[in-house]
């Protein structure tokens, strides 16, 4: 079972959370302008890389907020945690990180 | 090859079983093949298999990362049934489901199907609805399938729980042709018969890179044990099969799971078939050995790392422990994840790609096992005559952007 740091409660069992899927997928402002092809994009396809994963998780059963996680997908260690809206922080070795 | 029988096995007794073959030689890579297999699983290796026998293709190579079957084929706990809702699923389960009847004969392998039944319990009336309309549906489709009331559950299944509990059994569908088979029989049973055919099937040989052509075309495979040439390059990979995709500078509609299962410690028969509940989260059957087979759904998150959380594993027990009361007391002996590679809709892609000679098949989540004769079949089709065959040919790509879905997860939420 994984330790959470949720950024607004602090380390909590993931009991308390449920997984919202990868982070920073903004929905389209203007849906009628994309092709079929981008519009498939943005609803199926997801990174889902072997290394870091940036990802929403909701504190459901504690503060009930969104925030987001960068966890290692090969060790399922979790790197860091920030609140929603804040973009990926730079880490080394992550070339998705905000400084890219 | 040397054949398998009753009197071979005499034979080699009276000699101290001292002269069997290797199942399959284990080569070295040659410079180029006419189709290379990326993973050695039982998908990989059955279109192995039939690219050689039924499409006389046989400068085959099989490239494994690992060892053979060391992927979800040998960790998933061997549930097989074709009961799906939708035309298409039922059309390549049931193809898979043929295929297996005969598979032992095909391959002169006791793969150990075992057509004992499985059973699908419903707990609340969207369950009732939704399994009555599959056994319409899978009657429309010459497939079996039959709704019992809890009664004849319990008749079906002495060992379950059909009194009072927190989500009581109120019936259940039973498809009889459904059931188990042995998970490294199917793995091996397939290498040996396509390395008869001169598949090479090579383990311990990890793809790291897909090369193309100006002309952006398949030109082969670089690997750990150096470059393989080949025109045509077929991907079952499960879990990692975004990851090779990407190689190949193709995106895949995605994700993959830890899924987890559990046995216990062996015990005499107890258990006459494969009872499922989707509703609360568990299915289970004995194995030959005597153990009881567990599982139930993913984990929450994307991962590689073969491993889940205990709190899922203690859910499944959890309701195993509501559905057949005797099994309280038994302890669990092992406990292992694999990586499942989950479409949106639920169903698999058996497809060419963008990129002229990639083919891929994938996507079967938490439950190809059942398909592996059927998939291997079509894949191979796929891959020796460039197109889809017909039972394949809605599984694609492409679904996803023109919005035809095969929404088994809508349909019934069902997994395995
Ligand atoms: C716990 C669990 C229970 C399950 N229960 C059921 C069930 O009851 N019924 C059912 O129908 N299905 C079930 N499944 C699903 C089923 O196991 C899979 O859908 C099926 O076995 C997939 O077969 P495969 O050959 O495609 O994949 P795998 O057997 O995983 O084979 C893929 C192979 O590719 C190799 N590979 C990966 N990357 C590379 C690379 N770069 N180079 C070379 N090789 C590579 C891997 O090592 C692996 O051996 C279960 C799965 C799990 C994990
Ligand atoms: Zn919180």
């Amino acid at each position: 079972m994984l330790l959470i740091t949720c950024p607004h409660c602090g380390p909590r069992a993931e009991l308390e959370f449920a997984y919202a899927g990868e982070a920073h997928i903004a929905r389209p402002t203007d849906p009628m302008a994309l092709d079929d092809e981008s519009w498939a994009r943005f609803l199926y396809h997801r990174a889902n890389p072997k290394g870091l994963h940036a990802e929403r998780w909701r504190h459901l059963h504690g503060c009930a907020q969104f925030f987001n996680v960068v966890r290692d997908t090969v060790s399922d260690s979790i790197v860091t945690t920030y609140p929603a809206g804040q973009p990926r922080p730079a880490l080394p070795g992550d070339d998705k990180g905000a400084t890219r | 090859m040397q054949r398998y029988s009753a009197f071979s096995l005499f034979r080699k007794a009276l000699g101290g079983h001292a002269d069997w073959q290797r199942q399959w030689r284990s080569p070295e890579p040659k410079a180029e093949y006419d189709v290379i297999i990326v993973g050695g699983g039982g998908h990989g290796l059955a279109a192995a298999h039939y690219l050689a026998k039924e499409h006389g293709i046989t400068n085959v190579a099989v490239l494994e990362k690992g060892w053979i079957g060391g992927g979800n084929t040998g960790r998933n706990t061997t549930i097989i049934r074709s009961n799906y809702l939708f035309d298409e699923s039922a059309a390549l389960y049931e193809h898979a489901l043929k295929l297996w009847e005969g598979l032992s004969q095909d391959l002169n392998y006791n793969v150990m199907y075992s057509p004992r039944g499985v059973l699908m319990l419903a707990h609340n009336i969207h369950d009732i609805q939704s399994f009555k309309r599959h056994v319409h549906a899978n009657r429309l489709n010459g497939i079996d399938n039959e709704w019992l009331s809890a009664e004849e559950c319990k008749e079906f299944c002495p060992p379950l729980n059909i009194g009072a509990m927190r989500y009581p059994i109120l019936g259940g569908a039973l498809q009889r042709r459904g059931g188990t088979a042995r998970h490294d029989a199917v793995a091996w049973g397939y290498a040996r018969a396509a390395d008869a055919r001169g598949v090479d099937i090579i383990e311990n040989c990890e793809v790291t890179a897909i090369r193309r052509g100006v002309n952006g075309a398949v030109e082969g495979v670089e690997t750990s044990r150096g470059f393989i040439r080949a025109k045509k390059v077929g991907v079952s990979a499960a879990g990692h099969t975004s990851v090779i995709m990407d190689m190949a500078g193709v995106r895949m509609p995605l994700e993959s799971y830890p899924l987890q299962a559990l046995v216990s410690e062996p015990v005499k028969p107890a258990f006459p078939c494969v009872v499922m509940s989707n509703t609360i989260h568990a299915y289970i059957s004995q194995s030959d050995k005597g153990e009881m087979v567990i599982g139930a759904g993913t984990d929450a998150y994307t991962s590689y790392s073969q491993r889940g959380a205990l709190h899922i594993a203690s859910h499944t027990l959890d309701a195993i422990c509501e559905l057949v009361p005797m099994f309280r007391r038994l302890r669990m002996l092992r406990n292992w994840g694999g990586i499942v590679d989950v479409t949106p809709d639920r169903s698999p892609i058996i497809a060419k790609t963008p990129v002229p000679g990639l083919y891929v098949n994938c996507g079967w989540g938490t439950g190809g096992f059942k398909a592996t004769p059927g998939s291997g079949n079509v894949f191979a089709w796929t891959i020796a005559k460039d197109e889809p065959h017909k039972i394949n040919a809605p599984f694609t790509i492409e679904r996803f952007r023109d919005g035809i879905l095969i929404d088994e997860a809508a349909a019934a939420a069902v997994a395995h």
